[in-house]
């Protein structure tokens, strides 16, 4: 059992930091780090791109009703795990993780307009917001209920063990998502199973305004792991590479038949818990200091240094997509709602 | 007196009985700092304090459990969900270990759970939800849902005063929509009591939540037409007021029974069967229901607007009833 990795050296963040883990990553089999860098800069970006849309327009126009999730700022985490994915791999992403469904194929299109209710939406309109799920794709949709993911994902991980795939499952939650019975069952079943799933936490500090010291007594989430016989480790969640690299490690030792990990990533909520909540119990000085660590610009940085990209090469990238993102807009505006007279529909098979 | 939110005549009931009685606490998430997702507990840290107002993981089973144990010890719980959708998580610990506690070994656990629910805010399938049945058929409980302030705020004083464990629905559409006059001085609601919203001479409506503000609605269009609804407020679930419906469909002779839940298993089969078998020589139509259809709560506009009974769908039932 691998012993808790300890974090501190990981927080204090150093421009350097991206390019000694993206170096890390040769030893990782998987992408190149050149590879995990570009992919991971436009999917990131992509993400951040969506989601401000999403927030500070579609939903300040009143064009987006209900709830708005955002990943601001931990957009390394879903997209550094979608990367380590292969692309027959299930995926069970939580409501701040729009990342992995891109990295999946999940378009911008279809994004907006479940977030508009519309039919071209993954939903149909029958869910908003991050409530999503493709069954052809192998992402399935979050209930409301934190938590309740984790022995659903033990479940498809024993049952594609079972079928002798090669196939493993990911599944990500907050530090909130680990107060519920619901997480600790999962875990445990997981593990007694050697069920072929990694389980990654987002440690944003935050569940709604609740800080984690008041969310749990231990100092870390990976410290819950060796209480159920399984690795944890802790690793810096703003930084795409070593997202990647621990993803991936424990996704090698998922379909080893090892069992499953916890990976904890470390960072922050740069936004309120959601549209409507400003954050103002956030102390100020956090929103300045994680400010500093923005994954996408720590990934830039890299790029930019190990030459695998130009400036304006990055700009172009930005550029494209702000093209997209306004072309799925205005393809989404174009999707109708869906008919009332469907309200009944598909309750059971068949039903009309 | 004042005229207040819903919202505040909620805030109001609890914060007083926290002034009046040192054993009442609130437990939850979110509730102390930030004051609640709704802000139902705003300003109680300044005022109680982090004993008396106490946050809590992401773990409503032990948010209720822990009440509970509270309760046994002496103490007056009022245990948060931040949405009445997850409730089920608290499951165990409402129907097996709070509703069965008093009669299983003679342990009364007085405590309120209180559940923020309902739909039409556009908060899809898992923030919308209107899970009342799921607890009035479970003995031990009682189970309330206000519809307008001076309840809101007098129902909940009963509530937290109550020896038995009480579910109390707070409807989310009705928080800050609904105003009314509260008295400033103590007085409360008492549960198991419906009380008539408005009278009338041809069919009794039977409702609570915010569906009675819906058949107002339609008294309004209805009485033009010449038709009479009588509106019954049933403000307790469990136990229902018996004698109020029955009552009132002898009075009128027609009955609706209107809910905001959805149909099947929906606390309204259960009042109509009552009707049926005590007042069926009185009645000269069917007894009528109208739910919300046997669906998960849909969150695109149109499928919700479908979803929830609204004045339209009253009126053409009260006129389908009239011409009977
Ligand atoms: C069982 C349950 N209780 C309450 C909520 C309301 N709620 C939605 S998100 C949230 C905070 C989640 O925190 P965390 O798991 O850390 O995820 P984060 O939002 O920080 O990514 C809460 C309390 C919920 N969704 N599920």
């Amino acid at each position: 059992m691998a012993a808790v990795k300890p974090v501190g050296p990981l927080l204090v963040e150093h421009a350097g930091a991206s390019r000694a883990t993206a170096a890390e990553t040769d030893a990782v089999e998987g992408l190149s780090p050149e590879e995990i860098a570009l992919r991971g800069h436009y999917y990131m970006a992509l993400q951040r791109e969506v989601e401000d849309r999403i927030e500070r327009k579609l939903y300040r126009q009143g064009k987006i009703l209900g709830g708005v999730y955002v990943g601001r700022g931990q957009e390394a985490i879903c997209v550094g795990a979608g990367l380590a994915a292969e692309e027959e791999d299930w995926l069970y992403p939580c409501h701040r993780d729009l990342g992995l469904y891109l990295v999946r194929g999940v378009t911008p299109r279809e994004i907006f307009a479940q977030y508009m209710g519309r039919v071209g939406g993954l939903t149909r309109g029958r869910e908003g917001n991050m409530h999503m799920g493709d069954l052809k794709r192998r992402i399935v949709a979050i209930i409301s209920a934190m938590a309740a993911s984790v022995p659903v994902a033990a479940g498809t991980a024993m049952a594609l063990k079972f079928q002798g795939s090669r196939q493993i499952v990911f599944n990500i939650f907050g530090d909130g998502a680990t107060s519920r019975g619901d997480w600790h069952e999962g875990i445990n079943l997981a593990s007694v199973q050697k069920a072929p799933v990694v389980f990654i936490c987002n440690n944003n500090q935050y569940a709604y305004s609740t800080p984690l010291e008041k969310q749990m007594a231990c100092e870390h989430v990976a410290d819950r792991a060796p209480g159920y016989g399984m690795p944890g480790e802790i690793v810096d969640g703003n930084d795409v590479f070593a997202v990647y690299n621990a993803v991936q490690r424990a996704a090698g030792r998922a379909r080893a038949g090892q069992g499953p990990s916890l990976i904890e990533c470390k960072t922050f909520r740069m936004t309120g818990h959601s549209a409507h909540d400003g954050g103002d119990y956030v102390p100020e000085h956090l929103w300045r200091e994680w400010a500093e660590k923005c994954p996408i610009q720590r990934v830039e940085r890299t790029l930019l240094e190990c030459g695998w990209a130009s400036r304006e090469e990055l700009d172009a990238t930005h550029a494209r997509i702000r093209r997209e993102a306004d072309e799925a807009i205005a393809w989404a505006e174009n999707s109708p709602y869906p008919d009332p007279s469907t309200l009944t529909h598909d309750v059971y098979e068949g039903s009309r | 007196m004042a005229e207040v939110t819903y919202l505040e005549a909620i805030r109001q009931g609890i914060w007083e009985e926290m002034e009046r009685d040192a054993s009442v606490f609130c437990i939850g998430e979110d509730i102390g700092v930030y004051g609640g997702a709704f802000k139902i507990t705003k300003g109680m840290l300044q005022r109680f304090g982090e004993q008396r107002i106490v946050d809590t993981p992401i773990s409503e089973s032990a948010i209720v459990g822990a009440a509970i144990g509270a309760s046994f010890a002496g103490m007056r719980p009022v245990a948060e969900m931040q949405f009445s959708d997850f409730i089920t998580c608290a499951f165990d610990q409402i129907v097996n270990f709070a509703a069965k506690t008093r009669y299983r070994w003679n342990a009364p656990a007085p405590l309120v759970v209180r559940a923020p629910s309902g739909g039409g805010i556009h908060g899809g399938p898992y923030h919308s939800q209107n899970p009342e049945a799921w607890f009035v058929k479970t003995p031990g409980l009682k189970v309330v849902e206000p519809a307008t302030a001076y309840d809101a705020k007098g129902l909940m004083k009963s509530a937290i005063r109550d020896n038995d464990p009480v579910i109390f629905f707070e409807h989310k559409k009705l928080y800050r929509a609904v105003k009314g006059e509260v008295p400033a001085s103590d007085y409360t609601v008492p549960l198991g009591k419906a009380r008539l919203h408005r009278e009338g001479k041809h069919i009794a409506v039977i409702t609570y939540g915010a569906m009675v503000h819906v058949a107002s609605e339609a008294a309004t269009v209805l009485e033009r037409e010449g038709v009479s609804l009588e509106i019954l407020d049933l403000r307790t679930l469990l136990p229902l007021d018996e004698e109020a419906i029955l009552a009132s469909v002898k009075k009128c002779s027609r009955a609706l029974v209107l809910h905001e839940d959805t149909l099947t298993g929906g606390i309204g089969g259960e009042i109509s069967a009552r009707i049926s078998e005590k007042a069926f020589e009185w009645l000269d139509a069917p007894v009528v229901r109208l739910a919300a259809p046997d669906t998960p709560v849909p969150f695109a506009p149109p499928l919700e607007q479908a979803f929830l009974p609204d004045a339209n769908k009253v009126i053409e039932k009260a006129r389908w009833l009239a011409a009977y």
